[in-house]
């Protein structure tokens, strides 16, 4: 792997509250293109490793690097969701008195300062993405409801889909199908492999069906660190795995 | 930007009352039984001015979820801005004569007139300082609170104690603006008598004019995508972080607009009322405009007029009649508001939007 080609680059992250570290010299890495799953029991640091990667949290130690030059531990949040690292939070969170059309707005890859939307009106571009990442989340009918009526599972995907609006290099996906019935589980593997084709994902999961049908590579966190690493056949087998995670 | 029912019917009532009392206060004779007496233009006059400062309030917490509790320094420090034109107005009609001097500094003894008071003479002077104060103060303020990311009840506590602090200061004979008893006894503005029948009506139609000015702003803030990205700071203020967005910007933005509307509030007021006095700065005062407001309905801009009006005048009303109990009875109001109508006077009607 020739550096040009990392996305995302931890190396030695340690990240303590109170005495308990949180992450411990974690090192991962990430290519261009890829989707890797992250697993691992709570309080692995699967979130904080998130927070880390999103400038919520700052490191004790170590780096955390995006693309050649960019030190994600210099910026903040919304400088980092500039660069183009996109994230889904574990609960869906979106704008519920807002129209699922408004959400998608909101969201929209542009200007974020207040001077420009003061005066910002819809442009016809505007309207065709909307349009289009409407369609990819399947939500184009309900486009006029608001945020907070739709069902959870419709959430979960009204939010994928404003972090598409963004158009991210990189999304950081939080356990997506948590409290969705299978048929919704099923169609959100098939989203985020579709939004693979042409972004980079990590996905907190802990769900191991869902994990087996994203069929990607797996990363196991336990208590801050990786544990093991590759397919998700290969780590099922890995005896240090099954003791902490797998064989409870 | 298009208007709905609920934005014409609040123009249409904001303005058209006050314009036709008024008229009627202006074309009838004193003893017709259609005349207004002045008591009750001063008194709408008043009204509107509070209902200046309600709509600030529920733009900054109705629309940003920034509960402030010392909105009414703003308002205050608007109204010092015009009552300082009004003392130089008066000119050597005052008690001692001093043509430079305002009455309560010749009676402290001062030779000169203080740098901050130089400019004052002017109107124009005065109308832009009534929008520079607030304005930079609340700038200076923002600025501070919003980029610590104090929120919530912090945040309120330090705005309550904003306007203790300037209540404090501006008790101070040595501030020069009249200590404990303000500035009154004004003579007139603009060259009319501020007592004249004439001028309390014609205030009390530029205050309708501003008010209705004031909320056709608001109303286009909380609508464009700005008004968007500001709702969904109250909401999830965590989650448009992550899209991008700076909610201390948006939040900086919103409440130097919404400080500059009190201000002007309080800049109509002081000529309609005739004194401005620290007791303006008094936390209860910033308290009871978040009372007018969640009366009326948070969030609506239409039921922050409402409020002011209602419950101003239930006080008028209630401490004419039983004085002593009115605070009793604004609290049983607050209380039952908040448990019986949590979308105010406005939820009656079935809508919440602006």
């Amino acid at each position: 792997m020739s550096e040009a080609d990392t996305l995302l680059y931890l190396d030695g992250v340690t990240v303590t509250f109170d005495g308990f570290r949180a992450l411990n010299a974690l090192s991962l890495y990430l290519e261009k293109g890829e989707m890797r799953a992250v697993i691992g029991p709570n309080g692995a640091g699967k979130t904080t490793m998130m927070d880390v990667i999103t400038g919520r949290t700052r490191p004790d130690t170590g780096t955390v690097q995006f693309g050649v030059d960019t030190d994600l531990t210099k910026l903040d949040e919304p400088a980092i969701a500039a660069l183009g690292i996109g994230r889904k939070f574990q609960k869906p969170t979106v704008f519920e008195p807002h129209t699922v059309w408004d959400n998608i707005l909101l969201a929209l890859a542009g200007d974020r300062r207040p001077r420009f939307s003061l005066w910002a009106k819809e442009t016809a571009d505007e309207k065709r993405r909307i349009e289009s990442v409407l369609e990819t989340v399947r939500l184009q009918e309900f486009r006029d409801k608001r945020g907070g009526d739709l069902s959870h599972g419709q959430k979960q995907w009204l939010e994928i889909g404003m972090l598409l609006a963004q158009e991210p290099q990189l999304l950081l996906v939080d356990e997506p199908v948590a409290g969705m019935t299978d048929a919704e589980t099923e169609q959100t593997a098939e989203l985020l492999r579709e939004i693979n084709k042409t972004r980079s994902v990590v996905v907190v999961e802990h769900d191991m069906a869902f994990v087996r049908a994203l069929d990607v590579k797996v990363t196991v966190l336990h208590e801050g660190s990786v544990l093991s690493d590759g397919s998700i056949d290969h780590v099922s087998a890995d005896p240090k795995v099954i003791e902490v995670y797998l064989g409870r | 930007m298009k208007l709905d029912r609920t934005a014409w019917l609040t123009l249409g009532l904001t303005f058209g009352v006050p314009l036709c009392l008024a008229l009627l206060n202006q074309s009838t004779a004193l003893s017709s039984a259609l005349h207004v007496p002045t008591y009750v233009i001063a008194l709408a006059g008043k009204y509107l001015c509070f209902a200046m400062l309600a709509l600030a309030v529920d733009l900054v917490w109705g629309f940003a979820g920034i509960l402030s509790l010392g909105h009414a320094a703003f308002f205050a420090l608007g109204g010092y801005a015009m009552g300082m034109y009004l003392m130089r107005q008066i000119g050597t009609r005052g008690v001692y004569g001093n043509p430079m001097l305002p009455d309560f500094m010749v009676f402290l003894g001062w030779k000169e007139l203080p740098w901050y008071w130089h400019g004052f003479e002017w109107f124009g002077f005065a109308c832009f300082m009534v929008v520079l104060v607030p304005g930079i103060l609340a700038l200076v303020f923002g600025y501070l609170a919003f980029r610590s990311r104090v929120t919530g009840v912090y945040l309120s506590i330090i705005t309550q104690a904003l306007t203790y602090a300037l209540l404090l200061a501006f008790f101070r004979n040595d501030m020069g603006f009249g200590g404990n008893n303000g500035m009154t006894d004004f003579k007139d503005i603009l060259g009319f008598s501020v007592q004249a029948d004439s001028t309390r009506s014609a205030l009390l139609v530029i205050s309708a004019m501003f008010l209705c000015g004031q909320y056709l702003v608001a109303r286009y803030v909380v609508r464009s995508r700005f008004g968007k990205v500001l709702i969904a700071v109250r909401d999830t203020e965590s989650r448009t972080r992550f899209l991008g967005y700076r909610p201390e910007s948006y939040k900086l933005v919103v409440w130097v607009l919404s400080a500059i509307m009190a201000g002007i509030g309080g800049a109509l007021y002081v000529p309609q009322v005739g004194i401005i006095n620290p007791s303006e700065f008094a936390p209860a005062n910033s308290i009871e405009a978040v009372i007018w407001v969640a009366v009326g309905g948070r969030g609506t801009l239409s039921g922050a007029i409402l409020g002011a009006v209602i419950v101003n005048f239930g006080k008028t009303w209630f401490t004419g009649v039983l004085p002593e109990y009115w605070l009793y009875a604004l609290g049983a109001l607050f209380i039952f508001v908040t448990l019986c109508l949590p979308k105010g006077v406005m939820g009656l009607f079935g809508r919440r939007t602006a």
